[in-house]
């Protein structure tokens, strides 16, 4: 039973359960305590142990149905005057195959038995593609001695009297078969399953986000819900002790320490005091139609981080900057992307009018604690590319991070400015697959933004 | 952060033996378990690890512990965590001003205590021998977690909101909720004679750091079933009919497959067959429901958006 649950906790995992080795030793002792008898119970049990989150609490619920799920299996009954066949039997070997046997009896459970076993020895829980599973059940098939069975009928059907014996060996043979199938088809579901849709995200991670098209629609939903767990992690690491300052705790040791100085009188009180930053971010973002492809990605990503940052302003410009927080307070994901595109997206980028428009209008925003972020691929079309405003931001922010979709090679070719941007920011980054952009979250976020 | 004892409850079988036993004490305090909550609760009691509540707000999660503490006819301690919470109020803080006043008597006796010394040497070794009191036991003052560690009896350990606290906190708890003990710099380590049986409650406002997740058992309760709630409201509010129980819990339940921004839950049908009774109905008529209906749905949209539903959700059954 160790070994079914060991199983089981795999299968857990595969169906992206995180469960720890600390987690699986407080499964084996939960089952000690409550035993196997009440099936009920037996899944409570190890669902308080091993769920820790609604969603997993879902999945675990599913995985246990498929895990533990034993299909009664139909196999025919023997004639009750089952005795008469006895010879034939004999003479085509029945005694010799355990199987077949199992079969003539009608064992549904010792044969249910019989492929639990087999199975593990063809290993047939390592399945991993959906296009193993005909060679999983071949496999699993053999190891039960298939072959012995084909012989028998074979054997039975060349004698006289054997053609009942061969017809009922050949009617379990072909039960058998429906029930290896569905066995390799659930193990393919609770072992394979999980990982292509790992293997989905990863790919996806790395997917080109200014590749031709963009992103597939069919993708678009496990980008958002991509983009949005970094969002969160950064929000996590960054909403945190605001109000931690100033809360008045006596800090005894300094306080004795001073009063030393007048005769062990505090006459000068210390306190407990934390410093405490109030962090912003202003983010700017570029949507114009060079970047068409990357903006919808950029723009989620925009969104998502104004879903969890408190103190965020966010803009976006092509040829005008407007500030856009409004739109991506009062709408969805998709509703607040098509209307930002709607209202100033893929017109012709002028980074220079931009900057200015910003400098004009929003600059009140930047200040020491400040944090801004371009994300935009740095093509001026040949117009002036505000400089002095760049340097003005960055004189005023406290970091100017830069990430653009563009790889590193392009920049400063054609009517790219990056490179004379890149003078102005503290950190320049080509980012443009999600795999990137997570781990500039990891690495210059933490390093840049104030926490 | 109170305590609270109350008296034992019947004597005999213990509840916690099986999970049946349990569901049926927990009834016996006025707490209707589903067997998964019992199930639970009796791994939680039998590893002896702390147990994550997680449920929308509404659904019995302190409630659970209050009941829990009941049928052990042990203590209850509570703490209720906000962001901000920070040691000096979850676990011990100094008595500072007793502090300053014991080095003041110090500083008084220190020179009769040192007067016959020859010289710094020997005034050094005796100030070194005198024993230092300034961080000791008496100068403690236990907050809630350091209560419930010295609860030689045991006790049950409320943390509610683990949710709401800084992720700093979190990190601290860790010490106290695997291994039942805590350092306290100045003195050294406090562990439990017996462990509290610990249950932290979430309502999701963030996510929880996997490392406290994985030293607790999860337990999320979701909205009861129709069966289910009639009970609950038929042992909250005894003197209630069972037909108009069974009505506004079918009210009730349909008003959960709308789109509401906050569906009503245990606690607003309770208190709504609190307030039905309290009107003497016998029965859910439209008017009756309208008047009532800012008891189960909290915000104004809500409100208005079922309002003109009234009739046919009535209906519906």
């Amino acid at each position: 039973m160790q070994h079914t649950l060991e199983e089981f906790l795999r299968a857990l995992r595969a169906a992206d359960v995180r469960v720890s080795p600390a987690e699986a030793i407080d499964a084996a002792r939960a089952v000690e305590s409550v035993g196997y008898a009440d099936r009920e119970l037996f899944k409570d049990a190890l669902c308080a142990v091993l769920a820790k989150s609604r969603d997993e609490v879902g999945r675990f619920d599913s995985t246990f149905e498929t895990f533990f799920n034993r299909q009664a299996f139909d196999l025919e009954q023997p004639p009750p005057d089952g005795d008469h066949d006895q010879s034939p039997g004999e003479a085509a070997g029945v005694a010799e195959s355990p199987l077949a046997q199992m079969l003539l009896r009608g064992d549904a459970a010792a044969v249910a038995q019989a492929m639990e076993a087999a199975a593990e020895r063809a290993g047939v829980a390592e399945i991993r593609l959906s296009t193993q599973r005909s060679r999983m059940t071949r496999r699993l098939l053999d190891e039960m001695g298939l072959a012995e069975i084909e012989r028998i009928i074979a054997n039975a059907r060349k004698m006289p009297e054997g053609e009942g014996l061969g017809d009922r060996l050949d009617r379990g043979r072909r039960a058998l078969l429906a029930q290896a199938q569905a066995y390799v088809e659930r193990q393919h579901e609770l072992y394979a399953a999980g990982s292509g849709k790992a293997l989905r995200e990863e790919m996806l991670a790395k997917k080109a986000l200014n590749a031709d098209g963009g992103i597939d629609p069919v993708d678009l939903v496990m980008m958002q819900a991509l983009v949005k767990r970094m969002a969160k992690r950064l929000a996590d690491r960054y909403s945190r002790r605001r109000h931690t300052a100033n809360r008045g705790h006596l800090d005894v040791r300094k306080t004795l320490r001073k009063s030393m100085a007048h005769g062990g009188v505090p006459f000068e009180i210390e306190w407990k005091i934390k410093k405490v930053d109030k962090p912003s971010i202003v983010a700017i973002c570029d949507v114009s139609k060079s970047v068409a492809a990357a903006a919808q990605f950029l723009l989620t990503f925009l969104y998502s981080l104004n879903e969890v940052v408190d103190r965020l302003d966010a803009f976006a410009f092509s040829g005008r900057l407007i500030p856009v927080n409004a739109i991506l307070d009062d709408n969805g994901v998709e509703g607040a992307i098509l209307k930002v595109l709607q209202t100033i997206g893929f017109q012709q980028t002028d980074y220079g009018r931009s900057l200015q428009d910003f400098a004009e209008s929003h600059l009140d925003r930047v200040d020491r604690h400040t944090t801004v972020i371009f994300l935009g691929d740095g093509r001026s079309n040949f117009a002036d590319p505000r400089l002095d405003l760049m340097h003005l931001i960055q004189q005023r922010a406290r970091a100017v991070i830069w990430l653009n979709p563009e790889p590193e090679s392009y920049w400063g070719q054609g009517d790219s400015v990056m490179h004379r941007y890149e003078r102005f920011t503290h950190v320049a980054k080509s980012c443009n697959t999600l795999g990137q952009l997570e781990r500039i979250i990891e690495d210059v976020l933490r390093t840049y933004v104030p926490h | 952060m109170t305590i609270s004892k109350t008296a034992p409850t019947r004597a005999g079988a213990d509840p916690f033996a099986s999970v049946d036993g349990l569901i049926e004490g927990l009834g016996s305090v006025g707490y209707i378990a589903s067997r998964r909550i019992a199930t639970a609760l009796y791994m939680a009691v039998n590893l002896q690890k702390p147990i994550l509540v997680e449920g929308s707000a509404g659904v019995g999660k302190t409630e659970l512990a209050l009941s829990t503490a009941r049928l052990m006819a042990k203590p209850l301690i509570r703490m209720q965590c906000y962001e901000g919470l920070d040691e000096s109020k979850a676990l011990y803080e100094w008595k500072y001003g007793k502090q300053l006043l014991y080095t003041q008597i110090l500083k008084d006796r220190m020179g009769a205590a040192l007067a016959d010394a020859p010289d710094m040497d020997a005034a050094m070794d005796r100030l070194h021998g005198m024993g230092d009191l300034f961080f000791s036991e008496p100068f403690l003052e236990p907050r809630p977690l350091m209560q419930a560690l010295k609860q030689d009896d045991g006790c049950v350990l409320l943390i509610d909101e683990i949710d709401k606290s800084d992720e700093a906190f979190e990190a601290f708890l860790l010490e106290v909720l695997s291994a039942y003990q805590v350092s306290v710099p100045e003195l050294g380590v406090v562990i439990a004679k017996t462990p509290p049986l610990v249950f932290l409650t979430s309502n999701n406002v963030r996510d929880l750091g996997d490392a406290l997740k994985r030293r607790c058992l999860h337990l999320h309760i979701p909205l009861p079933e129709a069966a289910l709630e009639e009970r609950i409201v038929a042992t909250r509010v005894p003197g209630i009919e069972a037909a108009l129980t069974s009505k506004l819990v079918a009210f009730v339940q349909s008003l959960r497959t709308l789109d509401l921004r906050k569906p009503p839950s245990i606690s607003e049908t309770v208190d709504w067959a609190r307030a039905l009774i309290l009107l003497h109905a016998k029965d859910l008529d439209p008017a009756l429901v309208r008047d009532t209906l800012n008891v189960i749905l909290k915000f104004e949209q809500d409100i208005t958006a079922v309002e003109p539903q009234i009739v046919e959700l009535l209906a519906r059954r």
